[in-house]
């Protein structure tokens, strides 16, 4: 049976300013590992100023099979919505 | 398995809607077990891919050619990576896919099995193989299943510098010697062929195809990516001041398209089914890595582990 290191996910930010956000996955025995991995595959043309790896057990998902009734109870609160109030056209600024 | 007419009502409308199908979402297992084929067939293609080029690293004429085919064959493996990782998300393992392609049983791409026989097929390989992938690789940007298309995403912005390396060599050749001339004509002349065999079976022989568009896996059929490929590339060819080697080559002004000889299908099929002139030489090649470095997966888990158990001993 051959190693099997642990599954990591890579998170990129790609500029000052912004989240990171989520680029792909890879194989590494530890984080420092995974990291300079993350650093060799994903950012070779300067993609990123900051990079997390987190082991992919860690990653808890919602289940998209509950999608519907998970997300619901924001259905029904359309007054959480700047639209859902009339002002009059006449008014700026608001 | 019973399928569950509302998860596959679900599937088929987001499907038709182009949402993208997510890895936790419910999916046909015939879908699952294409893509798993695809992705990691396309994965294996990626890093089989590195031996070709990689073999003529160290005898590339200059510093800077040296260091752009290094960077070119890097970012193979980096594909490779993206695409086992898309395929993993589907419930295979990594270990089952290099399994499969050390076995045989798992196929990539026909055209690593050619031979490279001079420094112009570097060119060639890069203006034609890398020109055909991204041919079958931009459309996929749109596949169905979102982490093969992200992964895709990151690949086309990557292999528009593989195909133009390529042309530069191809061009600096065309203009050099004539003896260079030839050797990039005799390049051209050896891979023309085989990379329009990339491409794949015609439809009309590719009984995947038809369910592959239906699930927007695929969005063009091997045939019409075959003939923009042909589209794209004569006038590459011309401008180069090489010649196709085929002599059926010509514009059809009805079709608005080149009209192009037949491809020889009994080679295709020998190389698939493992005759080619370096199928033996590539997995063996693989093999060879994978087993050599094992001692090294072990030795970073191990003192990965270590590492662990110190610093929880440490609190
Ligand atoms: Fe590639
Ligand atoms: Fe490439």
């Amino acid at each position: 049976m051959d190693t099997q290191w642990p599954l990591w996910e890579v998170f990129i930010r790609s500029k000052q300013g912004l989240d990171h956000k989520h680029v792909g996955s890879l194989h590494a025995a530890d984080a420092q590992m995974a990291m300079e991995n993350a650093r060799d595959v994903y950012t070779r043309r300067r993609e990123g100023v900051s990079i997390w790896v987190v082991e992919s057990k860690h990653i808890h998902a919602s289940n998209p099979d509950e999608q519907e009734a998970f997300f619901d109870p924001a259905d029904d609160k359309a007054y959480r919505h700047p639209t859902f109030y009339e002002v009059p056209d006449s008014l700026t600024h608001i | 398995m019973v399928t569950h007419p509302d998860l596959q009502n679900q599937f088929d409308l987001q499907v038709a809607e182009d949402q993208r199908i997510e890895p936790k979402d419910w999916m046909p297992e015939p879908y699952r077990r294409t893509l798993v084929r695809q992705i990691s067939q396309h994965a294996h293609s990626e890093i089989v891919g590195m031996l070709p080029e990689g073999n003529w690293i160290t005898r590339a004429p200059s510093l800077r050619r040296k260091a752009v085919l290094l960077a070119k064959v890097q970012d193979e493996a980096g594909h490779g990576l993206y695409l086992y990782s898309a395929a993993e998300t589907l419930g295979t393992s990594r270990e089952q896919m290099i399994d499969d392609l050390h076995s045989g049983k798992a196929k990539y791409s026909s055209i690593f099995n050619y031979p490279t026989l001079s420094w112009a097929d570097m060119g060639a390989i890069g203006w034609l193989v890398d020109g055909a992938a991204i041919m079958n690789q931009v459309p996929l940007c749109r596949t169905s299943y979102g982490p093969y298309a992200r992964a895709m995403v990151r690949i086309c912005k990557e292999e528009s510098f593989h195909q133009r390396q390529g042309y530069e060599i191809m061009m600096t050749l065309a203009k050099g010697s004539e003896a260079q001339r030839a050797m990039a004509q005799d390049a051209l002349n050896r891979w023309w062929w085989p990379v329009l065999m990339m491409f794949g079976p015609k439809d009309d022989e590719s009984p995947n195809t038809a369910l592959s568009m239906q699930w927007k896996i695929k969005r063009f059929t091997n045939d019409e990516l075959r003939q923009k490929f042909v589209d794209a590339t004569v006038p590459q060819a011309e401008y180069l001041g090489l010649s196709i080697p085929d002599p059926d080559l010509k514009w059809n002004e009805t079709r608005g398209h080149y009209d192009f000889g037949s491809i020889n299908w009994d080679e295709f099929w020998e190389v698939v089914k493992g005759n080619g002139p370096c199928n033996r030489q590539r997995l063996e090649a693989r093999r060879k890595a994978h087993e050599e470095g094992a001692w090294v997966r072990e030795a970073a888990a191990a003192y990965a582990k270590k590492r662990m158990t110190n610093s929880s001993n440490d609190e």
